[in-house]
């Protein structure tokens, strides 16, 4: 890419770097491969889902118990922190480690929030009668949903790490990989969202 | 829009203000407008549905293209291509799913 480009300017002395970023680019092509992977787990996931969508067993169904001011909420949080990864990768690009790290951690703690109002939810669900093993239907839910909010709960983690290692190492062409990955896989979360909220909630509720 | 070649000096490859500025305000655009549809129905249910899917696969071009930059990187796009496998894998699990259970009733 350009930074590579750019490390051709700067002649023979770089040559090891320039192998180096070469490589940094090979990761992040294996990442996409890696979300390519994780599409068909949720695809595979939203089949069932879609396969048990009248199987109430006699339980409640979804329209009954979803809320939809919390979800709308949730989608609103998860919009925002894609948009602020994003500005998260602007300042990496321009060099400045401090906005690059402050912008992780506000998309940090919207996935927090968005998280909390998950866990929120999914107690509401419980309370009202809505179990794992309530029905074939609930089964599917709580798996689909489950399993994105758990990406969501790894990806905080892993920022966190992330954060830890640009404040030790500052800019490197292996951190500049790393936080370019996790955006990728951050973006990527935020599209799966948009899919369960009109597939689950908004079909769910009409 | 990706408007890589004319912001040579600082933004190195991943885009723009403006584009995830743009990005983003699609975003909400193509959020709102299944809402709206969901909470007052205008259309019938199915037309309902068949425009708040279209949405959701519009809003995620947006995030490809806008946010995770599709059409950059270098050329054999082995990312593209591999997304299209994906797709299709993910597009025969879920289709062939419903097909199935169509004549299940």
């Amino acid at each position: 890419m350009q930074q590579v480009a750019k490390n051709h300017e700067h002649g023979h002395a770089h040559d090891h770097e320039h192998g180096h970023e070469e490589h940094e680019q090979l990761k992040v092509l294996g990442f996409w491969i890696f979300l390519v992977t994780d599409c068909i787990l949720f695809g595979t996931l939203f089949a069932t889902y879609a396969v048990m969508n009248h199987s109430f067993a006699g339980g409640p169904t979804g329209a009954e118990l979803f809320a939809l001011p919390g979800v709308i909420a949730s989608t609103f949080i998860l919009l925002t922190s894609s948009f602020t990864s994003g500005l998260a990768i602007l300042a990496m690009n321009k060099g400045k480690v401090k906005e690059l790290i402050g912008w992780l951690i506000v998309t940090a703690l919207l996935g927090l929030s968005f998280i909390y109002l998950e866990v929120t939810e999914f107690i509401h669900l419980v309370h009202e009668g809505a179990t794992i093993a309530t029905s074939g239907f609930w089964s599917a839910f709580y798996t689909l949903v489950g399993t994105h909010g758990l990406h969501v709960s790894i990806g905080l983690f892993w920022m966190l790490a992330i954060i830890i290692q640009l404040r030790r190492r500052g800019l490197t062409p292996v951190t500049r990989r790393k936080v370019t990955t996790l955006s990728l896989y951050w973006h990527f979360l935020d599209v799966v969202w948009i899919f369960l909220f009109t597939v689950v909630y908004l079909m769910g509720v009409m | 829009m990706a408007n890589h070649g004319n912001h040579s000096s600082h933004a190195e490859s991943h885009g723009s203000l403006k584009s995830y500025v743009i990005g983003f305000i699609l975003s909400i655009v193509l959020t709102v407008i299944p809402l709206v549809l969901v909470m007052n129905p205008l259309f019938s249910k199915t037309a309902t549905y068949i425009t708040i899917m279209i949405m959701a696969i519009l809003q995620f071009v947006v995030q490809l293209f806008f946010f995770m930059h599709i059409r950059e990187g270098e050329k054999p796009r082995w990312n593209v291509q591999t997304l299209i496998l994906g797709l299709f894998i993910v597009l025969t699990i879920i289709g062939g799913s419903i097909w199935i259970m169509a004549f299940n009733v």
